[in-house]
């Protein structure tokens, strides 16, 4: 295999656009509403209760953002686990998404804490508590938020010329990559684990001891869905070459992770004897046919190679793949998760409002960033091979 | 650079162990750790549901006992009207209606109370949950308490409580608390004990160490209906204990409630009128804590998964990565 010499280079242009104003002022009454959530308590901005005490600051912001922010992660395994080094060229944009994905559901979490300023605690070796599920997310996140300001170091220290710093960098990179696949891989599969304690109050259609295999390898999905999603958007957003041959093979791999994740939910239902509490009529039933109808969508068009090198095609299969994976988290977090009393909780306008901002703000961090530093392949040699 | 059947197979067991380590969750486990057993001097409450007169007398002598605001003035307290667990209420009497309600402790057409307060769970879901170790429970007596000083307002407890006990003060934002039930353990260095049941006129919540209660709510279901019998109110461990007046047997469900419920619980109740239509939940006696940390430390124990699966990672990227990173962006 011979190895393309790839360079990169900011793409420069505008930074004041119609897009980037509109997420800008986006963001603006997320401040507002988030400086109210500082100042009066969570209770005067969102509609959280001690019936549903996680919403969509958590399973939106956290559980959903994250694993949007699993492209760098799911490349990184194929790139050099797999060492297919074709799918290189994606790497840069994806680490710098998911750096940003991850900065800002850090920074959610810590909206969400009631007490964040005793946040440290998580960490702390006198209080944390090595059987909480939590403890094991809050610590893999903080330490996978630095590795992968780590892996965006090179793009930062490339473009301010400090090329000694970022040839030392590179001597180190083997680790902070290894880190990079391994911390994800436990983070994210204990997002689901996080479900077993609350046990009975979930329904059985979602609560299994599978959940973490479920969560990471949907989060794992995801990370490749992301990487067409993003890859498809940027390209006609800032007018790249197509890059469809390539995010068609990443489509195929989706594919696999995709059936395989699947075939072990199913079997999970059909080995607990749940199945068939599936075809009860109720909600819980109902968006979980949801949820498998557009995870088979999405394997459908994956595994057609006709349909999957059409890029409005393969952009439709990645796009049902993350709303299935999404929902997947929602449904075990809203949908199935049954305290027993009657709960009423729907998002607030304000709640809304911060999630909105947040996602604003990662998307136009991300515009800017990509504007100013070498993150995308330069024009024309990204296919030099 | 061509890859070796032997490098492939690292490599699939490298990523594999990092991947997908989480599968052996679902085979049978090494360490599975059982439910925990009953602390030695476990302490805690028996309500007898078919002695309870409604009278509410607990959740105004509990909001007293924790410094609580009361709802309504003390010349009217008999009025408090906290229909659900808050903040400031940590033990409500609620009431199960059927039909018309003309008869107590009947399915049927009848009507019956029970206290919804903190079972101090044997193996509580709360204290695995809580990253911060906020809730404890203690090694010697049971009770399950919260640290003001360690909590960081997460609310997984919240979320983890089978019994939906922890409530949250959403409307601070400098000191909101997680309030639940700690037994009143802070009035034991007054010779004082647990308000609610203290104030029961009926002793309808009697207080006293797990293994004496346990016994005396077995004795209760071997009466025969019909028949007359005496128990104690207050706390069953005085040395004095306060005798009742005589009660009817009722016609009790054969079943101590927090007996075997999410691997048994410090609060046992007794009932005549089923324990799931009184609102309490359905749980497993294989406590979903033992699950949670069976599972988590199949994956992580001593880090040793993780370790390994560093190590294989790390041997795969050491090539792959220098390769890669060697030859990109030489040029700006
Ligand atoms: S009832 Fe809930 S709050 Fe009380 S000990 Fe059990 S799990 Fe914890
Ligand atoms: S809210 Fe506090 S007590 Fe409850 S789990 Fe979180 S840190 Fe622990
Ligand atoms: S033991 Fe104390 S805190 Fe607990 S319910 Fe009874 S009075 Fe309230």
């Amino acid at each position: 295999m011979s190895l393309a010499h790839e360079s990169y280079a900011p793409l420069r242009g505008r930074l004041v656009t119609p897009v980037t104003v509109i997420l800008a002022l986006l963001t603006l009454p997320a401040a507002w509403f988030l400086l109210q959530r500082f100042i009066y308590g969570m209770g005067a901005v969102s509609n959280l209760n001690n019936g549903q005490a996680w919403g969509i600051w958590i399973v939106f912001d956290v559980l959903i953002g994250t694993a949007f922010a699993c492209g760098g992660y799911a490349l990184a395994l194929l790139v050099y686990i797999f060492n297919r080094h074709e799918y290189h060229p994606l790497m840069r944009p994806a680490v710098t998404a998911s750096m940003l994905g991850y900065a800002l559901g850090g920074a959610a979490v810590i909206v969400d804490l009631g007490r964040w300023w005793n946040f440290w605690h998580l960490l702390w070796p006198g209080y944390a508590n090595v059987n909480s599920v939590m403890f094991e997310v809050g610590v893999c996140i903080t330490i996978y938020i630095f590795i992968l300001m780590l892996e965006f170091a090179p793009i930062a220290l490339e473009r301010f010329g400090l090329m000694k710093w970022k040839k030392l960098l590179n001597k180190v990179m083997f680790a902070v990559i290894a880190l990079g696949v391994l911390l994800p891989s436990m983070h994210q599969s204990s997002l689901g684990s996080m479900l077993i304690v609350m046990g009975g109050q979930v329904h059985p259609l979602y609560q299994t001891v599978l959940l973490p295999l479920l969560y990471v390898l949907s989060a794992l999905a995801m990370g490749y869905a992301i990487v067409i999603f993003e890859g498809t958007i940027s390209g006609e957003g800032f007018r790249l070459p197509r890059e469809t041959p390539l995010l068609a093979k990443v489509g195929r791999v989706l594919a696999w992770v995709v059936l395989a994740w699947l075939v072990i939910r199913f079997a999970d239902l059909a080995w607990r004897g749940v199945l068939p509490l599936a075809f009860q009529p109720g909600r819980v039933s109902t968006m979980f046919w949801i949820e498998i109808a557009l995870y088979a969508m999405a394997v459908l068009i994956l595994f057609i190679p006709t349909l999957r090198k059409i890029p409005c095609m393969l952009f439709i299969a990645a796009a049902s793949m993350l709303a299935a994976a999404s929902l997947y988290r929602i449904d075990s977090y809203f949908v199935a998760y049954n305290p027993g009393d009657q709960i009423h909780y729907f998002p607030s306008i304000p709640e809304m409002s911060i999630t909105i901002g947040i996602a604003s703000f990662e998307i136009l961090a991300f515009i800017i960033l990509v504007r100013l530093f070498p993150v995308f392949p330069a024009h024309g040699k990204s296919k030099a091979a | 650079m061509s890859i070796t059947r032997r490098s492939f197979l690292a490599r699939i067991l490298g990523s594999g162990a990092a991947v997908a380590s989480a599968a052996t969750a679902g085979a049978p486990v090494a360490e599975a750790r059982g439910n925990k057993t009953l602390p030695p001097k476990a302490v805690g409450l028996l309500y007898d549901s078919t002695l309870c007169t409604g009278c509410k007398a607990c959740v105004v002598g509990c909001k007293i006992a924790n410094g609580k605001p009361l709802s309504t003035p003390m010349e009217t307290a008999y009025l408090d009207d906290t229909k659900e667990l808050n903040p400031d209420a940590l033990n409500v009497i609620q009431m199960y209606v059927n039909g018309t309600p003309s008869a107590k402790d009947r399915e049927e057409n009848g009507f019956a109370f029970f206290k919804h307060s903190c079972m101090h769970c044997v193996d509580p879901s709360c204290v695995s949950a809580c990253p911060v170790q906020a809730l404890q429970k203690d090694a010697e007596n049971g009770v399950v308490t919260w640290s003001r000083d360690a909590c960081i307002g997460c609310r997984y407890c919240v979320m983890a409580c089978a019994f939906r006990i922890p409530k949250f003060r959403y409307t601070s934002a400098f000191d909101p608390d997680i309030n639940k039930c700690q037994l009143c353990n802070h009035l034991w260095a007054e010779g004082k004990y647990s308000a609610c049941a203290y104030v029961c006129p009926t002793g309808a919540t009697l207080y006293g160490p797990v293994e004496m209660l346990h016994k005396e709510a077995k004795r209760r279901l071997s009466l025969k209906p019909g028949e007359k019998f005496r128990t104690v109110r207050g706390r069953i461990d005085a040395k004095k204990p306060q005798r009742t007046r005589a009660y009817t047997v009722p016609n009790y469900k054969q079943h101590i409630y927090g007996e075997t419920e999410g691997g048994g619980t410090q609060m046992l109740m007794l009932s005549a009128v089923d324990f799931h239509k009184l609102g309490l939940p359905k749980v497993q006696r294989r406590s979903w804590a033992s699950i949670s940390e069976t599972v988590q430390h199949t994956l992580y124990s001593y880090l040793v998964f993780p370790a390994i699966a560093l190590a294989g990672l790390m041997a795969i990227t050491y090539r792959t990565a220098r390769v890669t990173e060697d030859e990109e962006g030489e040029e700006t």
